[in-house]
């Protein structure tokens, strides 16, 4: 059983990230925000779930649809508002924008745009880990899509032949931008793939945040104790599209009714009472994480925009002055 | 003072630093060879490389610091970037840099953005080191320098050392950088040697070299190219015509105030490369030069490089398309219409 402390982190984060995609898919909608927009709803259990199984101080890589892993990691949220707004007091001072929302100090590696760029850098922090007997967690968030990318088998390989504990954790969202998973697997399941590398998997239910939470805790321990990275997948379904202004006319209606019976903000409201959570608990932490969005959202708007030469900065940590 | 290979040096500079920092680790295809299995233990490294340069490495730092790779550059370099972003020095290396374009993404991307994109908290201090350069006869895939290509992309440093010398100097500051540095050696170097103190400091990155001081014309020589220069410039002198040689060895950052005051002097530039001309680096020092030295230039700048063509493998045609001492000196003389 968890404790409630635990209980009210992993309901907080479920309504925080729920709440801050649907207003920034409405803000996109109203008015212009900068820059594309990749949002993750439908994906909150996943985000909430391994999170919830790691350290504060764990190394994670992301990827574009990053909103949820960066709130779910606690990174400050005026903060990833600001920077999707493109203002100086942005996470990444406004240099980064939605797709690249990221805080090394929380343990980001980075957000990256490149589907599969992630998994090479977290073997390399894992590496970095097992070198140095360090003692911190690393695990890799991709989407379906980037099981077929070479980034990703090159890494699972090394990683495996290294001896090298790490988490690669899919997210089976059911589509790879707008091609559909079931179109663009191989395998008859997507884990499958580890079976090239000899290497373990489990599966998940990608909509329920306590079975994420279950059964990433016991391949974080399976992987540290084997010395041995692990595949993990999780479906889900990507109510969001690939990105915000996509007609979704890819994503059949039924398909969505469906999916919308497995919603996992649903499932974990469903689930409260199994946790002795009142409905009076369940509104409290809808109440906060509204008025938290809310005032994220608020923030944001009066933030100022970077000068122009800002732009100048932090290419380097070394570089002459006269030639930069 | 002890004569080294720049194959040597560059050895030297790699023990020195494992010794000095145990965060360095070197990461590579055949970088130990068949010395990471067990059975081979004790053995000579079977390999080092293609070129034998970092031999010995896994017999003193084991196997956890000196490590064998799979053919995957995407995924070690990408590693290399993960473990730079968390505490290791790390080395990888690119067998050839003409394999640059199976991780490209993980340079170009990731080691030279994550820094700026992330807002500036994380730092990669990691060293490429690759081979680079003609006139192996090794085929259009393994004879490229491709020096341009990485120093257009901010957040990269790019170095390319001429002499033993130079190769362990810049490669000490290359590994203790904390911004991530291609290092180009050239295949063709590997087994030229000159005298390399033990006890040399790390030369800074940015820095250039004036190899031979002159008056009447700047030979501007990439790499490999300063040995032409000096050749050319050794002939010249019979003509009375004095060359002054800089070697910039990095490009980014580039030394271009030693270029400057060179070109100042003198007024007349050849700019010696032995990659393709467009978008070259021959074609960026010649843009420099006329942006800040055009009222004192006596003729228009000057450029020997390569064709534009791949790196044709049959001995008259690489010779061919590698720049000669005789074209530098050709051109030396129509500048002095000597």
């Amino acid at each position: 059983m968890l404790d409630k402390d635990k209980l009210d982190w992993i309901y907080n984060k479920l309504f925080t990230i729920r709440f801050f995609e649907e207003r920034i898919k409405k803000i996109a909608k109203e008015k212009s925000v900068p820059g594309y927009l990749h949002t993750c709803i439908g994906s909150e259990a996943i985000c909430v779930g391994v999170m919830a199984a790691l350290n504060k101080d764990d190394w994670i890589s992301s990827t574009y649809r990053n909103h949820g892993h960066a709130i779910a990691k606690d990174c400050n949220l005026n903060q990833i508002t600001s920077e999707i707004y493109g203002r100086s007091t942005g996470i990444c001072k406004g240099r980064g924008g939605s797709m690249h929302i990221s805080d090394f100090d929380r343990g980001m590696l980075g957000s990256f745009g490149i589907v599969a760029a992630g998994p090479p850098v977290v073997l390399g922090a894992a590496l970095q880990e097992k070198i140095n007997n360090g003692s911190k967690n690393s695990v890799s968030f991709f989407g379906d899509g980037a099981i077929h990318n070479g980034a990703f088998h090159e890494a699972a390989g090394l990683a495996k032949l290294w001896n090298i504990p790490m988490l690669f954790v899919c997210e089976n969202n059911g589509y790879a931008e707008a091609t559909a998973t079931d179109w663009h697997l191989n395998t008859k399941e997507l884990s499958d793939i580890s079976k090239a590398y000899d290497m373990l998997a489990y599966r998940g239910n990608g909509n329920d945040v306590f079975d994420v939470f279950n059964v990433t805790k016991k391949a974080l321990e399976e992987s540290r104790n084997k010395q041995t990275p692990i595949f993990l997948e999780f479906k889900n379904y990507r109510f969001s599209g690939q990105y915000e202004g996509d007609t979704q006319l890819y994503q059949p209606q039924e398909e969505i009714e469906n999916a919308k019976k497995n919603d996992p903000i649903k499932l974990a409201i469903d689930n409260a009472k199994n946790h002795n959570l009142t409905k009076d608990d369940i509104e409290t932490y809808k109440k906060n994480a509204l008025d938290a969005v809310n005032s994220a959202f608020d923030f944001a708007d009066t933030q100022p925009w970077p000068k122009g030469e800002d732009a100048l900065q932090e290419v380097y940590v070394n570089y002459p002055k006269e030639v930069n | 003072m002890p004569i080294k290979t720049v194959k040597e040096a560059i050895n030297d500079a790699l023990v020195q630093s494992f010794e000095n920092d145990k965060n360095v680790i070197l990461m590579g295809e055949d970088i130990a060879g068949g010395k990471g299995r067990e059975q081979y233990q004790g053995t000579q490294d079977a390999w080092g490389g293609p070129f034998g340069v970092t031999q010995g490495l896994f017999t003193k730092f084991g196997g956890e610091r000196v490590r064998d790779t799979t053919i995957a550059e995407a995924g070690f370099f990408g590693a290399a970037v993960g473990a730079a972003m968390t505490g290791l020095r790390p080395i990888v290396e690119l067998m050839y840099v003409d394999f640059a374009g199976v991780c490209f993404d993980q340079m170009m991307n990731q080691a030279a953005k994550v820094r700026y994109m992330f807002g500036g908290k994380q730092k990669v201090p990691m060293v490429v080191r690759t081979v680079v350069g003609a006139g192996f006869r090794a085929g259009s895939e393994h004879s490229q320098t491709l020096y341009s290509l990485y120093t257009h992309i901010p957040g990269l440093k790019v170095v390319a050392p001429y002499d033993a010398y130079d190769a362990k100097g810049l490669l000490l500051s290359s590994i203790q950088d904390d911004d991530p540095v291609i290092f180009m050696e050239h295949k063709r170097l590997y087994m030229t040697s000159c005298e390399v103190p033990d006890d040399l400091k790390p030369i800074p990155l940015g820095k250039g070299k004036i190899r031979k001081n002159g008056s009447d014309v700047t030979i501007i020589a990439i790499q490999r190219m300063n040995l032409f220069a000096e050749e050319a410039a050794k002939e010249l002198e019979n003509n009375n015509i004095s060359c002054e040689i800089i070697d910039p060895r990095s490009y980014s950052p580039l030394d271009e105030d030693l270029i400057y005051t060179s070109v100042k002097k003198t007024g007349r530039v050849i700019i010696v490369d032995e990659s393709n001309p467009k978008c070259s680096l021959a074609s960026e020092i010649s843009s420099l030069i006329s942006e800040n030295c055009f009222s004192d230039l006596k003729s228009g700048v000057v450029k020997i490089t390569a064709p534009h063509t791949p790196v044709p493998f049959s001995p008259p045609m690489e010779d061919f398309y590698i720049p000669s001492s005789k074209k530098i000196g050709d051109a030396a003389k129509e500048l002095l219409n000597a």
